[in-house]
């Protein structure tokens, strides 16, 4: 299954992103990745939880704008030039990264996960030899 | 198709100015021997009742302006004695001292008159039920709508403004088919209602909106979410309130109930006279009040009147939306800016109509800065698509208005929704 990943709308004030997360630990959701990216006056938080749907609907509840899209979260080995492998391959497919961020685990020993955003889908990953990670994998278990 | 007064509102135009020419000339000389402030104003312009023979003396009559009103407050412009007043209203005035309106029983019967007439052109029945969320009280919304309704024999829920879960009860349990409220707020309770699914519970087919400027778009977007026909109305406390205009099936400009209004269209820097099918001020006079005659009033509502056959078969001349206020236009870096504007451009664009303008004066200069409100449809988790679509939003605003402004995109719910009248405009310029 494909790594579900919820994107938030965050105005630039203070308490925002703690209002979140408090939100998420009342609903008791556990976060696996989060990524900020922000222009002057507002950001979108990008969340990896273990529960996409609820964390989607919860949210919503909670009057944040919010939207659900696929990424796909690569397995990367933790040593010098292991991201540059991985990128090379990317590259060499001619796909082309929206964004992409780290996600940390200590479930894979000696490795990394880097999770991307990109025009394609998780199997063109996987042909081009990268071990990509299912939903389950991540610690998506909804 | 109804009409609720056919007779006069599809006479013959020479028929409606037989009828303007002997009404003005009575309400002048009423005006004359029963309010000072204004016989006063005549006699130092040199004019008395004798002048005015016909609707065509009408300009040498003196103007009234808010000012006055607010000079004569609380009673000066008062033409009945307080035994035959039978009830005020007021304005919710943003400076200065509030504008005081007086009604003798007759005054009720023609507004009450004037707002079935407009619910008639809207295709509303006795047979319907007519849920008022207009504030009732000293605003005239609410008890103007329900006068009217009454009137007409329709199915009244004095709901008044607010309590949104109640309202929506209501139009459910009782299956409301008529909604008259503000159209900010129309555009609210559609939100909700999509929110919470209830498209399916509820029988509303018509909707009367005013009190406030809207657009051409937000109609058409009320008017899908809800599945009804929005139809604007017209009025000023000042002058009774709701209905002094109001629109027909073809939703195009509002029929001037010109039996008991006449309206001029000035230049409002000169104050000359315009020719129809001129944009200018709005000028109203009353041709049969009693409690709060006024004549020549200023109401600062720009727009255009217009005599063309209607398709609806009346007769009364129309004016156009009001396309901004001659004092709620913003002058920002030397340009006109009117708030309707903006919202035009939002809705276009896929934003909530639910906005604010901030002007402000840094460094000597302008500034302009609109708050919108994000909306799931526009929110992406791809920041470089809210970039672009901000970008488009921030040139398409260049375009309509011809000066930068700054855009802010802000939570949903944000920005304090009134269940009155809106906040749109805050200016903190101190010149």
């Amino acid at each position: 299954m494909e790594v579900r990943q919820i994107s938030v709308f965050l105005e630039n004030k203070a308490g925002q992103l703690a209002n979140i997360c408090r939100i998420l630990a009342d609903a008791q959701i556990d976060m696996k990745a989060l990524n900020i990216a922000e222009t002057a006056d507002y950001g979108v938080l990008r969340l990896i939880t273990d529960k996409p749907l609820k964390t989607l609907s919860v949210l919503t509840k909670n009057a944040l704008v919010c939207t659900c899209s696929d990424v796909v979260a690569v397995k990367v080995p933790d040593q010098p030039g292991g991201l540059a492998g991985v990128l090379e391959v990317i590259a060499e497919k001619g796909i082309s990264i929206e964004y992409m961020y780290s996600m940390l685990s200590s479930h894979f020993s000696g490795n990394a996960v880097m999770v991307f955003q990109t025009t394609e889908s998780s199997k063109v990953f996987a042909d081009a030899g990268l071990s990509v990670l299912d939903a389950g994998e991540v610690g998506i278990n909804e | 198709m109804g009409y609720y007064s056919k007779e006069i509102e599809c006479a013959s135009r020479s028929e409606i100015r037989r009828l303007q020419d002997s009404r003005l000339v009575e309400q002048v000389r009423y005006v004359w021997d029963n309010v000072p402030y204004y016989r006063h104003k005549m006699e130092e312009k040199g004019v008395k009742p004798e002048d005015i023979r016909s609707i065509d003396d009408i300009c040498k009559l003196p103007f009234l302006k808010k000012d006055d009103l607010r000079d004569a407050y609380p009673d000066g412009l008062r033409g009945a004695p307080k035994k035959d007043i039978v009830r005020i209203h007021s304005t919710s005035g943003t400076t200065g001292k509030r504008v005081v309106a007086y009604y003798t029983r007759e005054d009720l019967e023609l507004w009450d008159t004037c707002v079935a007439r407009a619910l008639c052109a809207a295709d509303i029945t006795d047979e319907d039920i007519v849920q008022v969320c207009y504030g009732y009280g000293l605003f005239t919304g609410g008890l103007g709508l329900h006068g009217g309704a009454e009137k007409l024999g329709c199915m009244v829920l004095p709901m008044s403004s607010g309590s949104t879960d109640r309202q929506l009860q209501f139009m459910e349990d009782l299956q409301s088919t008529v909604l008259c409220c503000t159209p900010s707020y129309a555009a609210y309770l559609a939100e909700t209602i999509t929110e919470k699914g209830l498209r399916d519970r509820i029988h509303l087919r018509r909707g009367i909106f005013g009190a406030e400027a809207w657009s051409e778009d937000m109609r058409a977007s009320i008017e899908a979410s809800l599945g009804i026909k929005a139809h604007d109305i017209y009025g000023l406390t000042e002058l009774s309130g709701p209905g002094v205009a109001y629109e027909c099936s073809e939703q195009s400009g509002m029929h001037i109930n010109e039996d008991h209004f006449y309206a001029e269209i000035i230049d409002p820097d000169t104050c000359e006279s315009l020719p129809l099918g001129s944009k200018g001020e709005l000028v109203i006079t009353s041709l049969t009040k009693k409690g709060f005659p006024l004549l020549r009033y200023r109401t600062r509502d720009i727009c255009i009147l217009s005599a063309e056959k209607c398709s609806c078969g009346r007769t009364f001349v129309k004016m156009s939306r009001p396309m901004g206020r001659s004092d709620d236009m913003l002058i920002v870096k030397g340009v006109n800016v009117f708030p309707s504007q903006i919202e035009t451009v939002l809705i276009q664009q896929g934003y909530a109509a639910n906005y604010q303008i901030i002007v402000d004066r840094q460094n000597h200069s302008d500034t302009l800065d609109v708050l919108i409100e994000m909306t799931p449809e526009n929110f992406s988790d791809n920041l470089g698509k809210i970039t672009a679509q901000e970008k488009s939003l921030v040139a398409e605003l260049k375009a309509m208005l011809g000066i930068y402004a700054n855009v802010h995109l802000v939570a949903p719910k944000t920005i304090a929704r009134s269940e009155g009248k809106a906040v749109r405009v805050i200016d903190k310029r101190k010149i």
